[in-house]
């Protein structure tokens, strides 16, 4: 008996790849052959040392004034001189102040991102996973949320802590960059929530699952181990919804005037966008054409990662074709 | 008398992430009115995909050569506007899972009809709806008058399956190609629908394809049979032979592997099919073989005839006597 | 005979489906399984089998209780699994497994190989290095051990199919329900697993319910044979029995319609053909749920509900006008 079982061992295993791929570096394949992807990936990571890297990499300081008045007529210098970009009515230099305001907006986008993406996937994990009363309260909790006007909401959440003392110090500043992030967390894990749970239900009834709990799993095991790794495709594209999300509105808050503020020693990509609404009727383009073009290209890239990156971990396999 | 269907040297090729997949290697057939071709084959022996590369449902990535003609019309390299003319008059498919194939959001006598005026351009929109109606009926759908305003989801799999051959047979194609019609379905299903694709043929003149893993299916539908592995055919012949004298080492051993009537051990055919990203040299189906000598990693084995099938194995006859 | 290792007695699943008319929410019985009862032996094999909507899977769910029954009781080692509390019911696990359907979907697609096959041993908190017994279950199953560290893509169905029957041994079980296992694999691989769920049952004396539609198969494999249609057990006996003397209408035009590997056969049998569809299971027939398609139907049928006991043929059949007449199949 043992030698039948001993020739089928060598028979059974013909046909495995000689060499091991793992699903990562599968992934990683898949990943650059997204030209899009990759693309982005590249741009992304040009912004993201520039803004790191700064003040090496801007040309001058964010309040500084480049103005000399031999030069030019007035402050407003075009581009393509002296300033690469052009300056603003003060005479700074544009090119500096969006590597200063990319570095905020990034900063904001990523940590409101990260938060959301926390406490969404933790929640809608869980609805996903129970079902059920459980499962339709915290639904229609998120519908709630997500059925009021995003701004209108913000705007006003914005005023009422403003005003409630104990809010502000543990939050910070209506003007700060934590207070900004918080409140946009806050009101951003709802559309997290939602794909997680949608992706963990689609799981949760596939047959790997049912194997697990046939075995004895109990429910945690099956949502860390076995859930929410096969979810990672979602979740990428979640994270990256988010921080795109969180720079827009960002931008669109900074844009009214709600946004962080911090005197002129700070600037975001929001804030460039606002200043340079004075500038249109004069003609001075560059303020509002570099920033937008910049805003534009940033949530670009950033989708594309995110698209690449759910395509890379969890592809659309086609039916094998027998 | 002309073949309904004529395949010379098929190849088809996918460009993947792991290099290119050699799914088909180099196929001859012929398919004449009124006959039924079983193809016989298991994962990765191409049986599927020469079909779809023939119908042109295979994609961007994949790479098609050789020839098959419809009648004298070339279908490898045919221009866009040639494939849509051929498909669905000339050439008719119907495939495994009739739900995804049919839409969801029409009405099931619709969905027939439009076969029909897509093809034949002097119908009118009453005349296509009677025909669909009639079509229904032929392929035994109980009242198909009311049954045409219904929608997909309101039929059963077997149901389904006979909407699908309606709609293939609607503009009396030359070939119909089967791509394991029954094999999702319930075994007294399979029954009915085999029994329809018999009677249409049968009434029809149609070629039929039929493609399948299941040996019982060949063997109630198939006036011949061909045996496909790792893209190639390695035996052809009238079914009965195959059946009775298989001379190439696969089919005896898929015949060999099914369960008989008693209880003994079954033998199965060890190892598994080889990976068609790297086919080995020579015959593919060496690795598994009994029988194989050096002799096997030379040349792609030729189909020769050998007793009463054709076989493609260079040991064909000198293991006639070992049956 | 030594006691039963399985005792299913009267099992009942419904499910309850909800569906909106209009304002109003309509609430639907699907009798899945009624009133089902069977024995399985120590080292024996019961096949389960019948079409869509028999019932059968379930029934393989509900006697693990991965889905709750409705009613009966299911008597594992003699001890009633329904209504056992979460705990106990989770040591017990270690003594009954499940290997499923689908080689593609059953293994999860982010583990090694080795850590699916070590994932119950995890589970069930056996001390000790995995890994050794890893590698035994893989040699056991016909594999190689140092493929403990691969992905489940970089195997065949057929290969996949022997993890999941590793990672079912994992634990020693006495007792392993197969759902068709061998279903959604080439013809020529089915031959070497069911080789190698045999080997293993005659080496570790384990009992199987094997549920397949695959009739061929499960002739082979089974020491007793339960057909299934509608929820309810048609008909039961001995594996040969059924084939050659099989009483029940049903039974007879399901062997009529497998299409047996024998040319000449095909075309000189005379085939029973059914008509029209499986009823809905949630309105199934009154009296026989057989009788709508039921090629000998009385009015009896309508009436009265056929018990399943032996009537002359020895073995117990559901029917009140059971046949003798043989069915002309196998030639080989």
């Amino acid at each position: 008996m043992t030698d039948t079982t001993a020739s089928t061992a060598s028979d059974a295993s013909i046909g495995v790849l000689t060499e091991s791929i793992s699903p990562r570096r599968m992934a990683l394949k898949r990943y650059m052959n997204n030209r899009a992807a990759v693309v982005s990936a590249v741009v992304l990571l040009v912004i993201v040392l520039f803004v790191a890297l700064a003040p090496f990499t801007t040309r001058y300081g964010i309040n500084e004034s480049i103005y000399d008045a031999e030069e030019a007529p007035n402050q407003f210098l075009t581009p393509f001189g002296k300033a690469w970009f052009g300056t603003d009515g003060n005479g700074r230099d544009l090119y500096s102040r969006i590597i200063f305001g990319a570095r905020v907006s990034l900063l904001i986008g990523l940590f409101t991102g990260l938060i959301s993406v926390a406490i969404g996937t933790v929640v809608g994990a869980f609805a996903g996973l129970k079902g059920g009363r459980l499962d339709d309260l915290i639904m229609r909790m998120t519908d709630i949320a997500l059925a009021l006007p995003f701004l209108v909401v913000l705007v006003i959440a914005r005023g009422v802590l403003e005003n409630v003392s104990w809010a502000t110090s543990v939050i910070g500043e209506s003007t700060s960059v934590r207070f900004t992030v918080i409140l946009l967390a806050v009101f951003g894990w709802m559309g997290v929530a939602r794909l997680v749970r949608g992706q963990v239900k689609q799981l949760k009834e596939r047959e790997f699952v049912e194997a697990a709990r046939a075995l004895g799993a109990t429910t945690p095991r099956i949502m860390f181990r076995h859930l929410l790794p096969n979810a990672v495709g979602q979740i990428m594209v979640a994270l990256t919804l988010a921080v795109v999300g969180a720079i827009t509105a960002e931008a669109t808050l900074s844009f009214f005037g709600w946004g962080p503020d911090a005197g002129s020693g700070m600037t975001s990509l929001g804030l460039l966008i606002r200043d340079s609404k004075k500038a249109v009727p004069p003609g001075y383009w560059w303020l509002v054409v570099f920033p937008g073009v910049f805003f534009v290209i940033l949530s670009l890239c950033i989708n594309f990662i995110g698209d690449g990156l759910r395509d890379a971990v969890d592809p659309k396999m086609q039916q094998e074709v027998k | 008398m002309s073949a309904a269907l004529s395949v010379r040297d098929l190849r088809v090729s996918f460009k993947t992430l792991l290099g290119t997949v050699q799914a088909v290697r180099g196929i001859n057939f012929d398919v004449e009115p009124g006959e039924v071709l079983g193809v016989v084959g298991e994962s990765g022996s191409g049986k599927s995909v020469s079909f779809l590369g023939i119908m042109g449902l295979l994609g961007r990535s994949a790479v098609i050569e050789g020839s098959a003609k419809v009648g004298d019309v070339e279908l490898v390299g045919a221009s866009p506007r040639t494939m849509r003319k051929v498909r669905g008059s000339e050439m008719a498919m119907i495939f495994q899972d009739p739900l995804s194939a049919l839409n969801p959001v029409h009405r099931v006598g619709a969905q027939v009809a439009e076969m029909l005026l897509a093809h034949q351009h002097d119908m009118t929109k009453a005349q296509a709806r009677a025909r669909a109606i009639e079509l229904l009926d032929i392929v035994g759908i109980p009242q198909p008058d009311q049954r045409a305003r219904q929608y997909a989801h309101e039929f059963s799999g077997g149901m389904r399956q006979r909407v699908m051959i309606a709609m293939a047979i609607a503009n009396n194609p030359k070939v119909l190609i089967a791509d394991e019609p029954t094999t999702a379905l319930d075994v007294t299903v399979q029954a009915q629908i085999l029994e329809v694709i018999d009677r249409i043929r049968k009434e029809m003149g149609t070629a039929v394809v039929l493609i399948t893993h299941d040996l019982g299916v060949v063997a109630r539908m198939a006036d011949r049979v061909q045996v496909m592995y790792a893209g190639r055919v390695v035996e052809r012949g009238d079914v009965h032979s195959i059946f009775q004298q298989p001379d190439h080492p696969y089919t005896r051993g898929l015949l060999h592997s099914l369960p008989g009537l008693g209880r003994e051990r079954l033998t199965p055919i060890p190892g598994a099919p080889p990976n068609m990203l790297q086919p080995p040299s020579g015959c593919a189906f060496r690795a598994r073989c009994a029988h194989a000598t050096e002799a096997c990693a030379g040349e792609l084995p030729e189909l020769v005839s050998v007793r009463r099938t054709e076989t493609a194995c260079v040991r064909a006859t000198e293991l006639e006597v070992i049956s | 005979m030594s006691d039963p290792v399985l005792e299913v007695t009267n099992l009942t699943k419904n499910f309850t489906v909800k569906s909106a008319k209009g304002l109003r929410v309509i609430r639907r019985t699907v009798q899945a399984v009624s009133d089902v009862s069977l024995t399985i032996g120590a080292g024996q094999t019961v096949g389960l089998v019948g079409e869509s909507g028999s019932g059968k899977t379930t029934v393989g769910r509900c006697v693990l209780r991965l889905i709750e029954p409705t009613s009966g009781s299911v008597k594992f080692q003699g001890e009633e699994l329904v209504g056992m509390k979460a705990e106990q019911l989770r040591g017990l696990r270690r003594q009954m497994q499940i290997v499923f359907q689908d080689p593609y979907a059953s293994l999860d697609p982010k583990m090694t190989v080795g850590a699916s096959i070590a994932e119950p041993l995890d589970i069930q908190k056996v001390p000790g290095n995995h890994s050794d017994r890893v590698a035994e279950l893989l040699e056991l199953v016909g594999l190689a051990p140092d493929h403990a560290r691969r992905f489940p893509h970089e195997f065949s169905g057929g290969q996949r199919q022997r993890v999941g029957v590793a990672r079912a041994l994992a634990l020693n079980p006495s007792f392993i329900v197969l759902d068709e296992p061998v279903s959604a694999l080439d013809v020529s691989i089915q031959a070497g697993v069911v080789n190698l769920l045999q080997d293993l049952q005659s080496q570790l004396g384990l009992s199987y319910l094997f549920i397949a539609h695959d009739l061929s198969v499960v002739r082979h494999i089974s020491d007793m044979v339960a057909v299934m249609y509608l929820g309810k057990i048609m008909e039961v006996g001995p594996a040969e029995d059924l084939y050659l003397r099989a009483a029940h209408p049903y039974t007879q035009a399901l062997l009529s319609a497998v299409p047996e590997p024998d040319p000449v056969l095909e075309r000189e049998r005379h085939r029973i053909m059914l008509q029209g569809d499986v009823p809905s299971p949630i309105n199934p027939p009154s009296g026989c749920r057989f009788r709508t398609r039921c090629p000998i139907a009385q009015e009896r049928c309508a009436q009265e509900e056929p018990a399943l006991v032996d009537r002359g043929q020895g073995h117990p059949v559901a029917c009140h006008f059971p046949q003798s007449v043989p069915v002309a199949v196998h030639a080989r």
